[in-house]
């Protein structure tokens, strides 16, 4: 009949209305800055710069100033200034580093594109998205102090994927580590033998390629 | 104010010598004047509160209809920590509002803009100058208060059109034609179903029509209009009506936001927007407390041993009563289209009024009926209500519903 339906929807929200102050469970919403809901494993918000400790940050960024994530951002939201000396990366290799990286998270669109083409794993999508500031110029540019984050923080936001990279750079870093010794070695071998050059190279030569590829 | 009542309890006295001793201060020559203005001074008052802390409780009540929390965090200034459940957060709007920019449009006709506002708040508020609020409470007394009432409403049309005429835009406008449809539409059976009462009562006087409705049945029973056939067929027209007089949820098509952006306020912000809303909250209050009063008993007390409370806290409580269910009735029912609106008016709500007029008739011939013929009376009664109803309600939604949805299971 007519109007059964209104008064079965009433009932409905008299029941949400009751058990709103008894059920917890029913409740659709959280109280925000006390309360927060865990966010998801693949959230992500802005990109950060990994670092591989939190003490001396500017130290040890895996950065290496390759600008490639510079170049694939599609609003165009980094810059990057090469330096001019080289040190140590996370494997051990000579390489440049960023003397300035900054990224307008005004103009970031969260896309997640310069973490997936970054070849060094050293930029990484972050979940802060509480960023609201007091000047957006100044408070929304970030540099490279300020985007730099530790390895530990990564691990801690995305367990499953920073493991999948620790496993990936320790097994660089040991290949580093073998070139290293082997070359040592060879280094060592060839050092008696000066007199003879011509059979140093045929003996070494081999032995650094499979561990640079 | 009518005459006081000796015999009455000083509570029931006391708002009346209240206002007595204050004027009496005054010289006699102007002694009228601040009578009436004391008496202006306390209805907005009390009803501009009510109307700050209905929208708390609407925003808090919708939250809990719809499991959330509602609005708690306003407190005090200075106070950082303490909220006070957010009751503080009319006063908060309020203070923005009032801060807000006031924006006209280049194009809009100025003097109309400005004055839509004015003019739907003032005739929204003319209507409680009639209400009987208490047993001694009624501002002022008139002999066809019921016509006064429903002529002030009227009014509040004319200034929605001058809205949305005077903003020059589309949505406003289009707006505004749908107010005036759906206002005019429900017009009518808003005053059919007053009729009945009027024709029982044979007064067209609010305070009469409550005092008709005073006494007990077997010594117990309220004889409100509500609980006779006729009456509660009268009083839910009558809600259906207020709902859709007032542009609320289910009827609140003039304001569609996802058609018309905000209907006829679309150009009106800061304070010009919040008399706007306070103006639907007026009239939502003042035929509410109509409604009360010509079906619910007024200012009655539901029982005769609740007699000692005070006659117009019985009315205030009855008049939270109300509101709390037009949100509950907000929280619960979707929009209408506008054919549908025009439809449940015309095909469904002004046929039952009409035969709900009759019904009045046939009450009024059959009062001397006693004895037998009395439960004869009620069963007849009972028929011209429901036999209708049922009838004309499966024409109503006959081949249309109900309907499948190739996109959602029911």
């Amino acid at each position: 009949m007519l109007g059964t339906g209104i008064i079965k929807g009433l009932a409905t929200t008299a029941k949400n209305f009751v058990g709103s102050f008894h059920d917890p469970e029913r409740m659709t919403t959280v109280e925000y800055p006390e309360q927060q809901i865990p966010l998801g494993e693949h959230y992500r918000n802005f990109p950060f710069l990994v670092s591989e400790t939190a003490e001396d940050p500017m130290g040890t960024l895996r950065c290496v100033a390759c600008q490639i994530c510079e170049k694939e951002c599609p609003p165009q939201c980094i810059y990057i200034v090469k330096s001019k000396d080289k040190k140590p990366d996370a494997t051990g290799k000579q390489q440049l580093y960023p003397v300035i990286f900054d990224i307008d998270t005004s103009v970031c669109m969260s896309c997640g594109i310069c973490a997936e083409v970054c070849p060094f794993d050293s930029i990484k999508m972050d979940k802060v998205f509480e960023i609201a500031t007091t000047n957006r110029y100044t408070g929304l540019l970030l540099d490279r102090e300020q985007l730099a984050k530790s390895n530990a923080y990564y691990n801690e936001i995305r367990p499953a994927e920073a493991a999948e990279v620790d496993g990936r750079l320790a097994v660089a870093r040991e290949a580093a580590e073998q070139k290293a010794k082997a070359a040592a070695a060879a280094k060592a071998a060839a050092a008696p033998a000066t007199p003879s050059p011509a059979s140093a190279p045929s003996a070494s030569a081999p032995q650094p390629s499979p561990a640079a590829s | 104010m009518s005459a006081v009542v000796a015999s009455e309890s000083f509570l029931e006295r006391a708002p009346l010598q209240l206002r007595d001793a204050v004027v009496a201060y005054f010289p006699e020559a102007l002694q009228w004047l601040v009578h009436h203005l004391i008496t202006i001074t306390v209805i907005l008052t009390v009803f501009g509160l009510f109307f700050a802390f209905t929208t708390i409780a609407e925003r808090k009540l919708l939250g809990r209809l719809q499991n959330r929390l509602g609005p708690n965090r306003t407190g005090l200034p200075f106070f950082k920590n303490l909220r006070l459940f957010g009751l503080t957060q009319p006063f908060a709007d309020a203070v923005k509002a009032l801060t807000k920019e006031d924006i006209v449009p280049a194009n809009a006709d100025k003097l109309l803009h400005f004055l839509a506002p004015v003019v739907v708040v003032s005739f929204s508020l003319l209507g409680f100058a009639v209400l009987p609020y208490g047993r001694n409470l009624i501002p002022v007394e008139l002999d066809a208060a019921v016509l006064y009432f429903f002529a002030a409403g009227a009014a509040t049309e004319l200034a929605i059109f001058m809205a949305g005429w005077a903003s020059r835009n589309k949505y406003s406008l289009l707006a505004a034609m749908r107010a005036l449809a759906q206002l005019i539409s429900y017009e009518l059976p808003l005053l059919l179903s007053v009729v009945p009462v009027i024709i029982v009562t044979s007064t067209l006087s609010t305070q009469d029509i409550v005092l008709a409705q005073g006494g007990w049945l077997f010594g117990f029973l309220p004889q409100w209009h509500v609980f006779t056939p006729w009456g509660l067929a009268g009083f839910l027209i009558f809600l259906v009506a207020a709902l859709a007089e007032t542009n609320r949820s289910p009827f609140d098509l003039p304001e569609a936001e996802s058609e018309l952006i905000a209907g006829h306020l679309t150009e009106y912000s800061g304070f010009k927007y919040a008399l706007f809303f306070m103006a639907e909250y007026f009239g939502l209050t003042a035929l509410c407390g109509l409604g009360i009063t010509l079906f619910l008993g007024g200012w009655q007390a539901p029982f005769p041993f609740l007699e000692f409370i005070p006659s117009y806290l019985w009315f205030g409580m009855k008049l939270v009563a109300m509101i709390m269910f037009f949100i509950w009735l907000r929280g619960t029912l979707l929009r209408l289209r506008i054919d549908q609106l025009t439809r449940l008016a015309w095909q469904f709500m002004v046929p039952l009024a009409l035969i709900n007029l009759g019904n009045a008739g046939f009450w009024i011939l059959t009062t001397d009926w006693s004895g037998p013929m009395q439960i004869l009376r009620w069963g007849v009664s009972i028929a011209l209500i429901v036999v209708p109803f049922f009838f004309i309600g499966r024409r109503l939604s006959l081949g249309r519903g109900p309907r499948t949805y190739s996109y959602a299971t029911s």
